[in-house]
Order: structure tokens, then sequence, then C-alpha cells
């Protein structure tokens, strides 16, 4: 009884000392509307408007009409038309154009004689990335356009053809990839910040000493100042969820329950290293600096923008204590894919163990870190 | 003793106590040479667009000597790692658990209508939830299959007619190393968020360890202290950006086709503006903590989002498109990328240079008229 | 140029808006020092002292009126004022990791001195701080007199003409605060510069040549210590009396009316009257045998508090009833603090060396000490706040390596800066610290309510705590540190940076809460406040130098020069007599 009021009282002081200081009420709500509609936007790569030159030596139809299916692409814009090789190098150069289109004199003869017609497309390839994506959307409309040819030619088309179908995104939308991971962005940042510092900013106004002090038990003390960052985490979450599927249209396919079963696991699990990294701090600028330097790992081995499985095996197998990895296979599983509970059970369980073991040594860490 | 040998006296007198404190704290010193080597390993390594191995499932329901052949094209490529399954069903229940990231389903009555009809159709599903993996996945897939139709076609003796064929040629990174981008790029990052860093505590700390109020009432001038404590920040992010240059040509095997100097003249450039930037910070926010959040939040985040660094400008949102021309580190990536892997670009080097030393000379007079030698003000 | 003042202010105003209200830091302010003399800015927290410094040095602007300095008009010239004056801020910032030399060399170069001249004035002023053998020793590595004395010699490495010293000895143990002032003096001698210093010690006052006296931004009044507390002659008085304590006396005097002030003085009580003369206070006195009445030399305390209070009574309102219930009378002779061979190690190096002592039950015990005695150390170790070397610790009869959670619950702990969730407001904190102890709810509303009462916190009990004054934050932090009724009341400091009526009213608190039977242990740096104790313990490098009433260890000290030594000269004597002993022993 006295434990429960102890752990209640102890939770409704630090939720009041983080909402009721209006610089921390703006950390909680400014940056994170700031991040999710900047990140919404920007962080796509999805290409629209890649800028194009074309150099068409070949005035005839059929060249004019594979130029206008491409410029006609909304992935693709012409900037301008040149007419002799020297102009391509400055254009690629100083990154006037993405890529040059360069049909030869003999590009028609070659296709009303059967014989394959090339067409040079010269990329620049210094992101290469965009470059190969680039290179995807040329091949597509390359390849209708020779299908088409062939039929309206009564030429043979290749003996087999490939039927590509993206399944849970079917048409690729980057959008759909990076917003639900912006969930599980978001609110472990928020949670680190809340709890990562709960301990120093007592520690360094003297309240620590004063808490200690009392017959409260470090597990008292422990369960009290991870509620505030498990609530804030939730609303927080439960806001950018909102957001992801009212505003940027993501599908919601999966089960609720099972999203939010994974981000209490997961809140449980980023309290624990933010209350971890709390109490190693003596100031709120180590608590900063300790955060710091676990978020940005966390959010780059976690699989947010770029693949787990393209990292080097080493690293892949340090991804398997971030917690970030877990959630965000959980976030686009029920997004996307309609996942639930059972096909999830392999996120849950290490999560779990991450908050039980991260939890245990910040408790610990609260009596043993003084001096 | 004449104004200018009390100047001189004064500033050798700061450059030489904000050196003497670099020195003795570890801290500034593993910002600046610890953590763009940490950092570099980690995105280096750690952030990769190159698709290698992806595991794909497949299922052939009848298997002959053509399936054998489409499977080994697959096979043989270095970006997949086929693995057969017995069934539709199995393979769909592998996908799901995310053991495979596609299916390439070929169906009992494939070899017939190869051979036939000449319509056979090959069935691939891939994972389309990371709409980007999928897409370089598509790709790669294609080039399988023209490499397999060209095969198969000269095994039967046929031409294989192909009304118009892509001949890309990719410049600058003909192997399409998804590193040769990133690291020049994470250079611009980090660098940004060293510069911010260095700078950003080095007033608040003054004020906070009440220091600065001792400083203010010597008759030294705010120049003079702008300048006393940049120069030595200064020399400490050359190092680190020099030791990042290095791990990027030797660690990470990029190309430097550009020259040498234009790339230390125009991180020289970046590197007072990510100073000053974190001078600025430094001077408004008076308090290590909230300069520090500061730094982070608006230093890094943007360099790393919106600097063209990963995502390519031209396709954001035009408003978001207006806010990159703030952002410091995307003149510096365009700088980076095109001296890394084109060489001297003049005009791309030359035109960010240009609005770098603009938007130095904004931070830097910012900071300098913020920064008063009065408490109240 | 002789006769130009050195710092002249003309009706200066300044006013800062903090947390939305604007707060009057100065109020037509209107002064004139002369050259050569040492002025002393003396009043309570919040009195505008530093506000008027940081004017002085061309730090502020004002909103209304005129500052010169050496003849200088510091808003138009404020670097030719920078170039003329030293000033030494309250926490004096120097570069904790740059060596004495390297600060004194940045100094140096800032201040243009010429290079030539440098040897001989660093070898002067490392003298004159004592300093000489720590000259490649880092800042942060010396004790805070040390630092001190360091942020003196930088401020005076090219000597200036006005030197302005904000609370230069504040939190400075006793000897390097009278070493401190003869570095002042013998710069006034010796170069002839004016000193503006300002200081919370009152006793400090009487060391200026002249005075002026600050309370809430207006200035109350500007003369020579004497013509503050001559005026007093007649009104100060000493009381004593053989049958009850000093406490008692001074519990009775300081509730009785036409009496302004009543304190501990030694083993005396020292009175001051609202008119001349004695009251013959048959109520407050009645019954006292053994009545011993004097006059006393009034000194600036005296003044001070007689101008800052006008004509009211010593206690504006009698202190409610602190103790609700009283302790089992002390009839036992079972202590409630025992410590033995107590030792706390940091690495190699012994914080604290094999102390000893016991508290019994309703004492006020003192642990006193200067900075890195280990004062604090022991006493984070009583409250269970730090792990235990070796030696044992028992409180309340438990030994707090295994009942730690029940000893806490019988214990009452306020530290050194009130440290409270200053984000919450004086009735969410109360709330929290009684939930905190377990307290029922019945128990917990009816605690609240008394100290709400108790602690005159009512009308403040909707504000957030960091807005409080500084003096109703110590109340709260009290409060708080009492919810439980704990049998043993813990206090680190209690007093620092307290103006002396809020250090007179918690003292009267504690007085209260002693005599019901708590027991209170107590650090402090304010000798005069040892004298509230019953018994005390001076420490010193990690041991205890002495142990006994306050009365003994002056004692130890009497003789022909000081016939009637106070606390502080108790203390320095037991802190040389130790140096003197370890010097024997290295040699």
């Amino acid at each position: 009884m006295n434990t429960l009021q102890r752990v209640l009282a102890l939770a409704i002081k630090e939720l009041l000392a983080v909402l009721r200081d209006k610089k921390s009420r703006i950390v909680l709500i400014g940056p994170p509307i700031a991040q999710l509609i900047i990140f919404g936007y920007a962080a796509t790569f999805d290409l629209n408007d890649i800028p194009l030159a074309v150099y068409n030596e070949d005035r005839s139809v059929p060249a004019r009409e594979l130029v206008a299916r491409i410029t006609g692409s909304p992935h693709f814009r012409l900037i301008t038309a040149i007419d002799h090789d020297e102009q391509i190098a400055p254009l690629i150069n100083n990154r006037e154009v993405l890529l040059v289109l360069h049909l030869g004199p003999r590009f028609s003869e070659y296709l009303k004689r059967g014989k394959p017609a090339p067409a040079q497309v010269i990329i620049d390839g210094r992101n290469s990335n965009t470059a190969l994506l680039t290179l995807g959307y040329l091949r597509t409309i390359f390849t209708d356009f020779n299908i088409e040819w062939s039929r309206q030619h009564g030429l043979r088309g290749p003996p087999a053809e490939l039927q590509i179908r993206p399944w849970y995104n079917e048409n690729l939308l980057s959008r759909w990839f990076i917003v639900p991971g912006i969930v599980g962005l978001l609110t472990l940042v928020i949670t680190t910040i809340v709890t990562g510092l709960s301990v120093a900013r007592e520690r360094e106004a003297g309240t620590f000493d004063q808490l200690l002090v009392t017959p409260m038990r470090p597990i008292e003390i422990l369960i009290g100042k991870s509620f505030p960052g498990i609530l804030i985490g939730l609303v927080e979450g439960t806001f950018i969820l909102l957001m992801a599927i009212y505003w940027f249209e993501v599908p919601l396919r999966g089960s609720l329950g099972a999203l939010y079963l994974g981000m209490f696991l997961f809140l449980l699990s980023a309290v624990g290293i933010g209350l971890m990294i709390s109490s190693l701090a003596v100031t709120q600028q180590q608590g900063i600096l300790g955060a710091f330097l676990f978020l940005v790992p966390s959010v780059i081995l976690s699989g947010f923008a770029t693949p787990i499985s393209n990292m080097p095996e080493i690293v892949q197998q340090m991804t398997y204590v971030n917690p970030l990895r877990y959630f965000l296979v959980i976030l686009r599983g029920v997004f996307l894919e309609g996942d639930s509970y059972a096909l999830l059970f392999n996120q849950y369980w290490p999560m779990a163990i991450i908050a039980v073991v991260t939890l245990a040594v910040a408790g610990w860490l609260f009596r043993h870190r003084m001096n | 003793m004449t104004p200018m040998a009390a100047k001189r006296m004064r500033l050798r007198g700061m450059v030489r106590k904000e050196s003497l404190q670099i020195l003795r704290d570890p801290s500034s010193i593993a910002i600046a040479f610890v953590m763009p080597v940490v950092l570099l390993l980690l995105f280096g390594y750690g952030v990769s667009l190159d698709a290698r191995n992806v595991p794909l499932a497949m299922v052939v329901e009848q298997a002959d000597a053509n399936t054998a052949s489409l499977i080994g094209a697959f096979r043989h490529s270095e970006y997949f790692d086929p693995r057969p399954f017995e069934n539709i069903q199995a393979a769909q229940k592998a996908f799901d658990l995310r053991e495979v990231f596609g299916i390439v389903w070929l169906r009992n009555d494939f070899s017939r209508r190869l051979l036939s009809q000449g319509d056979a159709p090959i069935g691939v599903i891939v994972n389309g939830v990371d709409a980007n993996q999928a897409r370089i996945t598509e790709g790669y897939i294609q080039g399988v299959w023209q490499t397999w139709l060209g095969d198969f076609a000269r095994s039967q003796g046929v031409e294989l007619q192909v009304p118009v064929v892509l001949e890309p040629r990719i410049w600058f990174n003909a192997a399409v190393r998804s590193r040769n981008f990133l690291v020049p790029g994470l250079i611009a990052v980090i660098m940004t968020l060293i510069g911010a860093m260095l700078t950003s505590m080095v007033v608040a700390r003054e004020w906070e360890r009440g220091t600065m109020e001792a400083l203010m009432v010597t008759p030294i001038r705010i120049g003079e202290m702008v300048v006393g404590k940049l120069v030595p920040y200064f020399l400490l992010g050359m190092g680190g950006m020099l030791l990042s240059v290095a791990m990027a040509l030797w660690q990470f095997d990029v190309p430097l086709r550009g020259s040498f100097w234009a790339l230390t003249a125009a991180s020289a450039l970046f590197m007072l503006v990510a100073l000053g930037m974190g001078l600025l910070i430094s001077v408004v926010a008076k308090n290590q903590f909230v300069a520090g959040q500061v730094s982070i939040v608006i230093t890094f985040l943007p360099a790393f989002i919106l600097s063209g660094f990963i995502f390519q400008i031209s396709s954001m949102p035009y408003a978001i498109q207006v806010i990159t021309h703030i952002v410091p580190a995307r003149y510096y990536v365009a700088i980076l990328q095109s001296l890394f892997l084109a060489g001297d670009i003049w005009p791309i080097v030359l035109s960010n240079s240009a609005a770098l030393l603009v938007m130095m000379l904004i931070f830097l007079g910012l900071a300098r008229r913020k920064f008063h030698k009065r408490l109240d003000a | 140029m002789a006769n130009t003042a050195a710092l002249v202010f003309g009706a200066v105003s300044k006013t800062f808006v903090a947390g939305g209200m604007a707060v009057q830091a100065l109020d037509a302010v209107t002064i004139r020092t002369e050259p050569g003399r040492v002025t002393g800015l003396i009043g309570p927290d919040g009195a505008g002292k530093t506000t008027l410094m940081r004017l002085a040095a061309g730090l502020l602007a004002p909103d209304a009126g005129s500052i010169e300095v050496l003849g200088i008009d510091v808003v138009k010239q404020p670097l030719l004022v920078q170039s003329s004056v030293g000033y030494m801020p309250q926490r004096f910032g120097l570069y904790e990791d740059l060596s004495v030399q390297e600060n004194l060399d940045l100094y140096a170069d800032l201040q243009g001195v010429p290079k030539r001249e440098r040897a001989a004035r660093y070898r002067e002023l490392m003298h004159m701080t004592g300093l000489a053998p720590f000259t490649r020793r880092l800042a942060g590595r010396l004790s805070g007199g040390m630092k001190q004395k360091l942020g003196l010699a930088c401020t005076l490495v090219r000597p200036p003409r006005l030197l302005l010293l904000d609370e230069p000895t504040v939190g400075v143990d006793p000897v390097s605060r009278r070493e401190l002032w003869g570095i002042v003096y013998r710069q006034v001698r010796d170069e002839g510069m004016s000193v503006l210093l300002s200081t919370a010690y009152l006793d400090e006052a009487e060391r200026c040549d002249e005075v002026i006296l600050m309370h809430q931004g207006k200035q109350l009044g500007q003369g020579t210590p004497a013509s503050f507390s001559e005026p007093m002659r007649g009104r100060s008085f000493h009381v004593s009396a053989g049958s009850i304590g000093k406490r008692t006396l001074q519990g009775r005097l300081s509730a009785a009316p036409g009496i302004v002030d009543a304190i501990i003085e030694g083993e005396q009580v020292r009175v001051v009257t609202a008119q001349g003369g004695m009251p013959t206070l048959p109520e407050a006195l009645a019954g006292i045998e053994g009545l011993d009445i004097r006059p006393a030399e009034p000194i600036f305390e005296d003044a001070f508090i007689a101008t800052l209070k006008g004509g009211q009574a010593a206690v504006t309102q009698p202190v409610a009833d602190l103790a609700t219930r009283s302790v089992a009378a002390a009839t036992d002779d079972h202590a409630v603090i025992e410590v033995k061979d107590l030792q706390r190690r940091f690495g190699d190096f012994y914080a604290v060396k094999g102390v000893s002592f016991r508290v019994q039950r309703g004492e006020i015990f003192g642990l006193l000490g200067a900075n890195g005695a280990g004062k604090s150390t022991t006493f984070r170790m009583l409250c269970g706040l730090l792990p235990v070397s070796a030696g044992e610790v028992h409180v309340a009869g438990l030994d707090l390596r295994y009942a730690a959670a029940r000893a806490r619950g019988r214990l009452g702990y306020m530290a050194q800066r009130f440290s409270l969730y200053v984000d919450l407001t004086v009735l969410q904190n109360l709330r929290f610290f009684a939930s905190a102890y377990g307290l029922g709810r019945a128990r917990a509303r009816q605690r609240i309510h008394w100290a709400l009462d108790g602690f005159e916190l009512v009308e403040y009990a909707n504000v957030t705590s960091g807005d409080l004054p500084l003096g109703y934050k110590q109340r709260l932090a009290m409060a708080a540190a009492l919810m439980h009724e704990p049998d043993i009341l813990f206090l680190d400091e209690p007093t620092s940076g307290v103006d002396p009526l809020a250090r007179r009213e918690f003292w009267q608190r504690i007085n209260a809460l002693a005599e019901s039977g708590v027991t209170v242990l107590v650090t402090t740096h304010f000798m005069d406040e040892a004298n509230y104790c019953d018994r005390l313990v001076i420490m010193a490098e990690g041991e205890v130098l002495a142990e006994g009433t306050p009365a003994d260890m002056k004692a130890r000290f009497r003789n022909e020069q000081t016939p009637d030594p106070t606390m502080e000269d108790a203390f320095i004597g037991l802190i040389e007599a130790h140096e003197s002993a370890q010097q024997g022993s290295a040699a």
C-alpha cells in the first residue's frame, strides 16, 4: 500500500516537473512536429522531376515518341535539348542535368531493320542511389516501349516476361516506409531525452539526495521515474500514429493491439536505457551527450533509412541490442503487411529482455553511483 | 605600450588560454578526433544502399533445363542469394516471416510456354515495404532476366529481337558504389556536428563557470574574444577534417579526383561556417545544456536530411527545397561529392563556396553583434 | 586627480524583469566613495549589492542616473573604465583547467602588463597570497580559500585604481578570510587603491573604513561603522542566567515586547532593545534566577538589525508550536547517533579517517570545518547517501548498512541548497514529500496544514517553488524535511546565502524542535552559529580536531590577548595548532 502510494506520488511529481516547465513543454511539442513534417516530406527516395537533357540526332517519329514517353513521365523533366557531344560533359559536371539521353543518327534505321537500336544514357553517378533508381525508371519505360513496338510491328517478343508485383506497397512509395519509421524514431528520441535527464537534473538540483533519504526503495524510484517517460512516449507515439494515418495517409492494415504491445515494450526498453544513461551522468550536460551518443548509432543501425541486411555481418550483429530495430519491424509489419501478434513474436521478446536488463542496471546504479 | 601591441598581447593571451584548455580537456580532443573516426566507421559501414545477397525464394513447380538455367542466372549474380522452396505456400510463409525478400515463381507450364508461345511468365513478388530497396532489387532482377534472355536465345540459336537497347553509362561511379557518395556526404554531416559542438559550448561554458564576468571587465574587445576563441578550434576542426579525408581515401577507398587544395580551401571555409554557427548558438544560449541541445537539433538533423547527402533535394516539395538553402551542409555536400568523384568542377566549387562565404559572414557577424560586454543587453 | 571620487552614483535605478515580474534591483541610489578607502557594501540577500557592483564595472547599463568611476562616465566609456578597475565577481571564474601561473599569464596578457614588469609583480602577488609553492598546480585543485586568493591575485595583476570585490569571503574558512582581508588592506596601504567590497558577514563591516547599508534596492545609510553602531549605545545588552540555558533564555527574550533582537553570543544572549535602556519584562523574565544584565559594546550588527526591523519585536510572529508531539524526554543515556572509527576512501585518498562521536537525544550537534575538511562526507554517510568504507554508524539505533530504509524513515534531511522541485508549487512539493514518506491520507492532510501554517506559507501555497524568495525556500525545505516528524534532523549548511534576518528565524525554529526532543545534526561554516550547538566537533583533513561544548572550545584559547575568545578564534587556533603539529611531524 505504502509502496503504491509512494510510486504514484513520484510518478505524478515527475510528470508535473516535466509539464510545468515551459521550456521542456516546448521541447516535447515543437521539435517532434517539425521533425515529423520535415522527415515525412523530405526523407524520400522517390524521384520526381529528374533533370534531363536530350541529344537526339535522329528526328524520326519513333525517336520522338521514345523521347516523349520519357519527358512525359512525372519522374523526368526536360531541361534542354542539345545538338553536339561537347555539350554533354558540362551539363552533367555542373549538375544541371542528372542524365543525358543520346539517340544516334541511325536510331530509327536500326529500329526499322529489326536490329537492336542503341539508346545511350549518360547518368551522373555522384549519387549512386539516384543513378540506380533513374536507371530503373528508364528500364520500365524502355520495356513498355519495346513491348508495344514489337506488338505493332509483329515482332517476336522475349520468350519469357517478368511479372513483378511489389506486395504491401504496390506503388513503391517511399513515404509508406519512412513515415511509420518516424513513429519509432521520434518516440525513441523523446523518451530518451525525458528519462535521460530525469536523474541528472535531480542530481544537479540536489533533490536526488532528498529523494534517497526518504524510505523509498530503488525499485520504487525506478518505477516512479519510468512512468512519465512511458506515458509521454505513448501520447506522442499515438499522435504521430494518427498523423501517419490521417495526414500522410499510410494504410494501417494490421492489429492495433499488436502495435501497442510493441510500443509498450519498446518504450520500456527505451526508458531503461534512458534511466541508465541518466544515473551514470553526473550533470545534465553529460546526460545530453550520453543520450546523443546512444541515439545516433541506434537510429543509423536500426534499418530506419537503409536496410540492416546491407550492413557488414559484424555490424548486423551489433543491431541485435538495438530496441528500435525490432520496433521498426513491428511498425512496418502492422502498418503495411497487416501483421498480428503471432508473426511479431520474434520482435517482442528481444525488447522485453533489453527492458529487463537495462531497468535492472539502472535501478542498481541509482544507489551505487553516489559521488 | 602601443594600442597595437596591447591588442596583440590580448589576442595571444586568449589564443593561448583556449589552446591550453583544449589540451587539458580530453572531451574537445575527443570531439575533434575520436568522434569523426567513430561516426565515419559507424555511418560508413552502417549506411549502405548497395543490396548484396538479397535472399530470394525460388519456387519451381516443374524443374527442367530451362528453369535450371534461369535459377543459375540468379545464383551467379552477386546481388542474390536464391533459396529453393517446394511450393508457393512454403515460400509465402518464409516471405511473411521476412526470411526472404522476394519470390521468383516458375509455374509448371513455364517451359512449355517458353518454347511454344514465347510468353512464359516469370512471377516475381518483392516486399515493397522498403520502397527504395524494392526498386533497386527490381532493377537487379531485370538485369538478371535480360542476361538470361540473351543466353537463352543464343542457346536456341535464334536472335533475340529487342527493338531498343538501353546502353547506360554511369559517370564518376561506374561501379555504382553507394559508399563513394555516402562517405563524402558523411564528412559534411560530421563536420557540421563537430564544428558546431566544439564551439557551441565554449562561450556557454564561460558563462556557467562564471569566468565570463571576470573576462568582460578586462580591456578585451569582443572582436578579440571571438577571434581568440575561433583560432584554436579552427585548427582543431581542420585536424579532424584531415583525418576524415584520410579515412575516406584509405579506409573506404573513395577516389579523390579533384585537387587536394580545393578540398582544403572549401573545408576551411565550411569549418568557419560551422564554428560560426556554434558560436552564435553559444552566445545566444548562455547555457551549455541548451546550447548542446540546440546544436544537435538545428545542425545535425538538417545536415542529415536536408543537405542532399542521402535524399535528393530536387525531389523534395518546393517549400522544403527553399528551406534547404539555409542549410550550410547543402553547399558543402555539393562541393565534396564533386571534388571527390568528379574532379575540380569549378562552377560547382565556386558557386557553392560563394554561398558558404555569405553564410560565414552572416553567422560570424551575428555572433559578433549578439555578443555584448553587457550582462543585460 | 587626488580629489576625484573613486565612485559616484547619482540617483541610479535599475530594474530587471524576471518571470514576468519587474524587480527593482536598485532604486535611486546615490553614493560617493573617497579614494584610498575600503568601503563595505552591506545588506541582506536581494539588497542589490551585486547589481551595484556590475553597474560600476560597466557590465550593466543603468535605467536612470549617472555613474562615474574614477571620474570617467561608465555608461559612455566602459572600456576605459574597465582598463582601470579590477573586478572580482562573486564566483571568480578561474579557469580550473589552467595552472595558477597560466591563469596569471592570461590576465596579465588581457590587462596588458608589459613582459618585463611581470616577474616582479608575480613574485609579489604569490608571496602575498602564499601561493608561491603552487604556481604549477591546476586552479581546480586548489582549496576554496586558495582559489579565492588566486582570483584576487588575478584581479590585482595590474594594480587597479579601484578594486571591486563582490562577496569575496563567502564560503571561505576563517583563516583564509583573515588572509584575504590582509591582502586587501596591504593594497590600499601600498598602492593607494580604493576598494568597494560587498559582504554578507556583518562582522566584516567593522573592518571597513566606511559602510553603505542597503536593503531591497534602497540605500539606508552611509558612514563609518561606528557612526552606525554608536547610536545603539544604551540599547545593546548581554543577558545571562545561571538557572536556565542560553537557548531557553534567548527564546523567551526574543518573544518579549520592546526587544528588537536576541541572539546567542558566546555563553550569553545579546539583546538589542527598541528604545534606550533595558525594559523590565516582568512576563518574559519572571522566575528566572541569577539573571545578569549588562550593557554591551554596540556593534554594527545591532544597528543593522535595528535599522532593518524598525521597531518591530524580535520575532514578528510567534513561531508556531512546531513540535506537535514530544519525543520521549531524554532520560535514557542512549545515543541517537553513534559513529565509531568512520572512514571513507575515494581511491587512495581518505576523505574521512577514523571519526568517532556520539549524539544524545534532543541535542543540537554541530560539525564545523573548512571546505574539504570532510564534514560533508561524514554528513552524507550519516544520512546513508554515501556508503561507509570502514567503521560503524548507528542512526536511531539502526545500523545503516542493514536497515537503511527503516533508518531513513526516521530522519529528516535538508540539503545545502534547499533542494526542492523548483517546477512544482509549494503545495505539490509538500504533497509529494508526504507521500514519499508514506504518510496516510488523513495524516498527510494534517501535516500539510501544519506546514503551511507553521512556516507561514499559506499565501504561497500555489506559487511555483522556484519563484519563492530565498528565505521562503528555506522554510519550505525545512517543512518538507519535517513532514514525517522525524526523530533526527540533518541540516547541511542550512543558512549559507541566507541573510541575517532569515538566519535568526531559522535558528528559533531549530531551537524549538530541539526543545521538543528532536535531535539535530548541523554543518555550518558560520562560526557564530556554532554557539547555538550543544556540542560540536571541529574537523580538518578528515579528522576530528576537537569535540566538546562551545564554551569548552573557547575556554581552551582564553589568554591575555583574548580574554573573551570567539568561536572563530578557537577555530583558527585549532587549525593552526594542527598545521604546526603536522609540520613538526613532517620535519
